[in-house]
């Protein structure tokens, strides 16, 4: 990644233009060519540096419902418990954390029974000792964005 | 139900993998869901500024831009501060999120924050600065030392 492709991500992760040729008016903008500033983003998101480009939802704010879920599984178990939980859609985030919880992941679903059905289902994975609902309460801040070009 | 029409939530699910990277990337999921272009574009922009989508961009893979180190520090705060300390604990600029979660049986710490630095020392600093700030000694750092997951919420297809 060089000087050029830092200042693209920083530009296009706060907000891609809505309009009908984005990247033409971001290439005036940049000041690289459009088939470049194209071929540059294609590559950053082969290369893993883009995950996507696209709409970030607010969950709550069209009505779906979240939790935090906290699990305790046994070290051997942990990949096994962690593949099982990442394949549900609603999981959107699931780490690995050095705590005696050692599982971490957060649900968006449609409803709060469908919730309580994910959960139900992991705790009855073997090696799951302990697991804990974290539903958030107040939320405070949100948001992630870091800049990425030297000064 | 979702508080969605039925177009929105056929537009959101089309593009929440990303859109395409063509030149006129809204003509083409416009002509993939029968609808115009700009009914397209003009759709984005109501669910934007009605902040049902927070923002229309790139997601970075923080670990791959060397920003590798992910904490959630978990504090202990006594129930009629905890708005205060959410909201001071919330204008440092090295916290991205700050959440308040009930206690549980086996856990005692009701107020979450993520931080992610380049390095577990600067993740330390920022946390003993918080901690000094806000006064509060009871906290806990979990590091993430795997990612298993991270897609970001999806709408389910139907």
């Amino acid at each position: 990644m060089d000087e050029v492709d830092k200042k693209i991500l920083d530009r296009i992760q706060s907000d891609f233009p809505l309009e009908k040729k984005p990247f033409e008016s971001l290439s005036e903008e940049l000041g690289v060519g459009e088939e470049e500033l194209i071929n540059r983003i294609r590559e950053l998101l082969d290369e893993g540096y883009i995950r996507r480009i696209g709409p970030i939802i607010n969950s709550r704010k069209i009505g779906m419902v979240g939790t935090l879920v906290a699990v305790k599984v046994s070290e051997d178990r942990v990949k096994d418990v962690a593949d099982f939980v990442s394949q549900y859609s609603e999981v959107s985030h699931n780490y690995r954390r050095e705590h005696d919880y050692n599982v971490w992941f957060t649900i968006s679903a449609e409803s709060r029974e469908r919730i309580d059905e994910i959960l139900d289902e992991v705790s009855e994975k073997s090696g799951v000792e302990e697991i804990i609902d974290l539903p958030s309460k107040r939320m405070y801040k949100i948001g992630v964005s870091f800049s990425l070009a030297e000064e | 139900m979702l508080d969605l029409s039925e177009k929105e939530r056929k537009l959101l699910v089309a593009t929440q993998d990303g859109v395409p990277l063509e030149k006129n990337p809204f003509e083409k999921i416009a002509r993939d869901l029968g609808l115009s272009t700009q009914e397209v574009i003009e759709t984005y922009k109501r669910l934007l500024d009605e902040n049902k989508v927070r923002r229309f961009g790139a997601s970075i893979a923080h670990r791959k831009v060397g920003v590798s180190v992910n904490a959630m520090i978990v504090w202990d705060v006594p129930n009629e501060e905890v708005m205060e300390i959410g909201k001071k604990i919330s204008s440092f600029e090295e916290v991205s999120h700050c959440y308040e979660r009930p206690r549980k049986k086996d856990w005692n710490y009701n107020l979450f924050t993520m931080v992610h630095r380049k390095s577990k020392e600067e993740c330390e600093e920022i946390a003993q600065e918080i901690s000094n700030e806000v006064g509060i000694d009871e906290y806990e750092m979990l590091y993430s030392s795997e990612e298993f997951k991270k897609t970001g919420v999806k709408i389910p297809k139907r």
